[in-house]
């Protein structure tokens, strides 16, 4: 199918599967019960699952496949975020100018940026696009003031030209983004017994093109190109030594994944139209580094993974309060309810950081490969006990198995 | 040139900061070959080392004062501190005053400690693994010590004022022949300046003077032919890793009364220092403390409202200007040797 083999045509399908039902997966628990706080089948959130995990894909193009740690990644999803509320600003609030030009621009940045930063590598290239994501941080929040919006951010105004579209609404509103008349914020909601479940336009515009890029990804990593960076990540010298000129390759892969932040940029101004200088800061580009390693550099489905579980974390725990814990647990007895309100309470609410923080250290320490890793280990401990039980009477083929 | 000299002698206080950060950074990359995200956490943790020892300093329980009274006539309650009880009230008094640099005594072993455990309890599995897994289980912790601060702590800035006999400003012009009020500097930034002057002579002292320093940096030249020599290189690397934790705690000690200490404060010199380091060149402790000053008086420069005007927001992104300027020119920083990190 389009150019793939059977696993990672299954791999897609299972995944777009996934995605086009998760307004009702994310939503397994009824409105009205205790664990509806679980929930995570609200718009905004799901929106940012698909929009971090285009973010986190583009990411490991870059790290996944040739080992060069970018730490200033998020100056491309600024800019892209920027370029699209500009096209918002001038042209129309159609967002496939926005996101066309997202990408575009945040292409051309990633071209500039990579081609100095890839002289250096290792380390230097970190410092190197810290640097430069740090510089345009501090240019966007200062002195760019005119282009960026400075502080307060780049927002929507009832004066701005757009000139294909409509100005303003007829209600005397800022219009909204939209796809040729879909508005993005629009939504259905089905009541289904107890459940409800939200159908949002923007998320599944996100999904479509997140499924569009998830597929490029999928054709890169099996493409020669995608070849050459695996060659470059294990051993860039002997490449050189091959007589193979490495840095058109680096750069491709570069502007590749900094044009999927610009996407993924370009998407977050397209459901909420307004950018800020803080998407640049070198904390939004550390999330995805984290992303990316807790669901497992290199493979295909881990950075997605990786994105939805840190947002998910971010939403949900940081939501937790003590109350709630102390309903939790209200069938222990009074002193050990209190002992473990206190033992958990500094790593829920505010203090999911520290979670993440922790789960991010024994990922890194125990699963190198992240959580897809994880997943492949235990699997691979059914697959073995399964054989073994085939394979009783034979104990040596055991011990070699094990 | 009064307005030279005062940019030079503001830059100085920030760049003795860099400096004392980069240096421990160094250290630790020269010596272990670990590439440290979390040792701006460890400047942190080290001026919030301050902030409880000051804190400790002013315990105090109520009493009653039988010779006061408040305006219903019934004896006033007042919070007498401990130390004014075991030491009297003018001792007691010049303690609380003098708590940040009292902090230092203290500091150093807690640092110390810190940075042991540290190196054994994780980053001594990581020796093998490659650099990016270090600076991410680095990065790690240092989100994880900052958490942990900020429970304890809360999220605001704690102000620690310096003792009294250096708050405020000298007239640093009128002592060197330039007009009266053309350059005020604060007693403290001196202060900080000359503190970690000598850290840093210390640590240079140390590593060329001592028989531990001489083995430490043949350690650094070839760790494999010192382990054969029958040295237990390991254990005195550890001790390095300590050594350079506490640099980077006094540093913060030191730099509380100059900035309030939050708990990102970390984060915000980590960044700044990482550039310095390479600025100087990785692996190069001469270069990291020259690198350090450099930078620092460069953005102090590039704030000046001249050359603002000059060329507009210059003074938010010289730093990083540099740095790519240098790493592209001299891809080994001013002073980095050849074969370090070269992969």
């Amino acid at each position: 199918m389009f150019g793939l083999n059977q696993k990672d045509g299954q791999l897609i399908l299972i995944i777009a599967i996934l995605v086009f039902l998760a307004p009702f997966l994310l939503n397994p628990f009824p409105v009205e019960s205790e664990l509806a706080q679980f929930n995570a089948g609200y718009p905004d959130l799901m929106q940012r699952f698909i929009i971090f995990g285009i973010f986190a894909i583009g990411f490991n193009i870059l790290f996944g496949l040739t080992g060069y740690l970018s730490f200033g990644h998020a100056a491309f999803l600024g800019v892209g975020s920027y370029s699209a509320v500009w096209m918002f600003k001038l042209l129309s609030m159609n967002i496939i100018p926005a996101v066309i030009l997202a990408v575009l621009v945040s292409g051309v940045f990633a071209l500039v940026i990579g081609y100095i930063s890839l002289r250096r590598s290792g380390i230097y290239f970190s410092i190197l696009t810290l640097a430069f994501a740090q510089m345009s941080f501090a240019l966007a929040y200062s002195v760019l003031t005119p282009i960026t919006g400075g502080e307060t951010g780049l927002q929507l105004a009832l004066d701005d030209p757009r000139i294909l579209g409509q100005q303003i609404t007829e209600q005397g509103n800022i219009p909204v983004p939209s796809l040729f008349g879909l508005e993005m914020r629009d939504s259905m909601d089905v009541v289904i017994g107890p459940w409800l479940f939200t159908f949002n336009v923007g998320y599944y515009v996100c999904a479509i093109i997140m499924m569009i890029s998830f597929y490029i990804a999928v054709r890169i990593f099996r493409s020669p190109f995608g070849m050459m960076l695996r060659a470059i990540k294990s051993n860039q010298q002997r490449v050189n030594y091959t007589g193979l000129y490495s840095r058109p390759y680096m750069l491709a892969a570069f502007v590749v994944s900094g044009m999927y932040a610009g996407l993924a940029g370009g998407l977050m101004a397209a459901m909420d139209p307004l950018a800020g200088a803080e998407r640049m800061f070198w904390t939004a580009s550390g999330e995805v580094v984290l992303m990316t390693i807790l669901g497992g550099a290199g493979t295909l489905i881990g950075p997605v993974l990786g994105a939805g579980m840190i947002k998910y974390m971010e939403n949900i725990i940081s939501k937790i309060n003590e109350t709630i814990l102390h309903e939790w647990f209200r069938w222990m007895p009074d002193g050990i309810e209190d002992l473990v309100v206190t033992l958990i309470y500094p790593f829920i609410g505010k203090g999911w950081h520290l979670t993440l923080g922790i789960i991010f250290m024994v990922v890194v320490i125990f699963l190198p490969g992240g959580l897809v890793e994880g997943g492949q280990r235990i699997m691979r401990l059914f697959r073995r006990r399964s054989k073994s039980r085939n394979t009783t009477n034979s104990s040596d083929t055991f011990d070699s198995a094990s | 040139m009064d307005a030279i000299i005062l940019q030079i002698m503001n830059g100085l206080d920030k760049g003795s900061a860099y400096a004392l950060i980069a240096l421990g950074l160094t250290l630790i990359f020269g010596t272990l070959g670990v590439v440290n995200f979390a040792h701006g956490a460890l400047f942190m943790i080290g001026a919030f080392c301050a902030v409880t020892i000051s804190r400790i300093l002013a315990l105090s329980h109520q009493i009653i004062d039988e010779s006061k009274t408040d305006f219903l006539g019934n004896p006033l309650k007042v919070d007498v501190p401990y130390v004014y009880e075991w030491f009297g009230s003018n001792v007691g008094d010049a303690i609380i005053d003098w708590a940040v640099p009292i902090s230092i005594v203290f500091t150093i072993p807690v640092m110390i400690f810190l940075g042991v455990i540290m190196e054994r309890g994780l980053i001594k599995y990581f020796y093998k693994r490659p650099h990016a897994d270090q600076i991410l289980v680095t990065f790690g912790l240092a989100i994880v010590l900052q958490e942990i601060i900020k429970y304890f702590f809360g999220a605001n800035p704690i102000p620690t004022p310096a003792p009294s006999a250096f708050v405020g400003s000298f007239d640093f012009g009128a002592l060197v022949g330039f007009d009266t009020n053309q350059i005020i500097y604060p007693y403290w930034r001196l202060v900080y300046f000359l503190f970690s002057a000598i850290v840093i002579a210390a640590v240079f002292a140390f590593l060329q003077f001592t028989t531990f320093g001489m083995v430490v940096r043949a350690g650094m030249a070839d760790r494999e032919t010192v382990g054969l020599l029958g040295i237990n290189i390991d254990r005195k690397f550890t001790i390095m890793f300590g050594l350079a934790a506490a640099v980077a705690g006094l540093a913060g000690v030191m730099y509380t009364p100059i900035n309030s200490p939050n708990y990102h404060m970390g984060m915000d010199f980590l960044v700044l220092s990482f550039v310095v380091v390479v600025v100087g060149g990785m692996g190069s402790l001469p270069g990291a403390v020259l690198a350090g000053f450099l930078l620092g008086v460069l953005q102090s420069f590039a704030s000046m409202a001249v050359i603002i005007d000059l060329i507009p927001g210059i003074n938010q992104v010289i730093i990083y200007l540099v740095a790519i300027i240098i790493l592209l020119t001299r891809p080994r920083g001013l002073m980095g040797q050849k074969g370090v990190m070269e992969d």
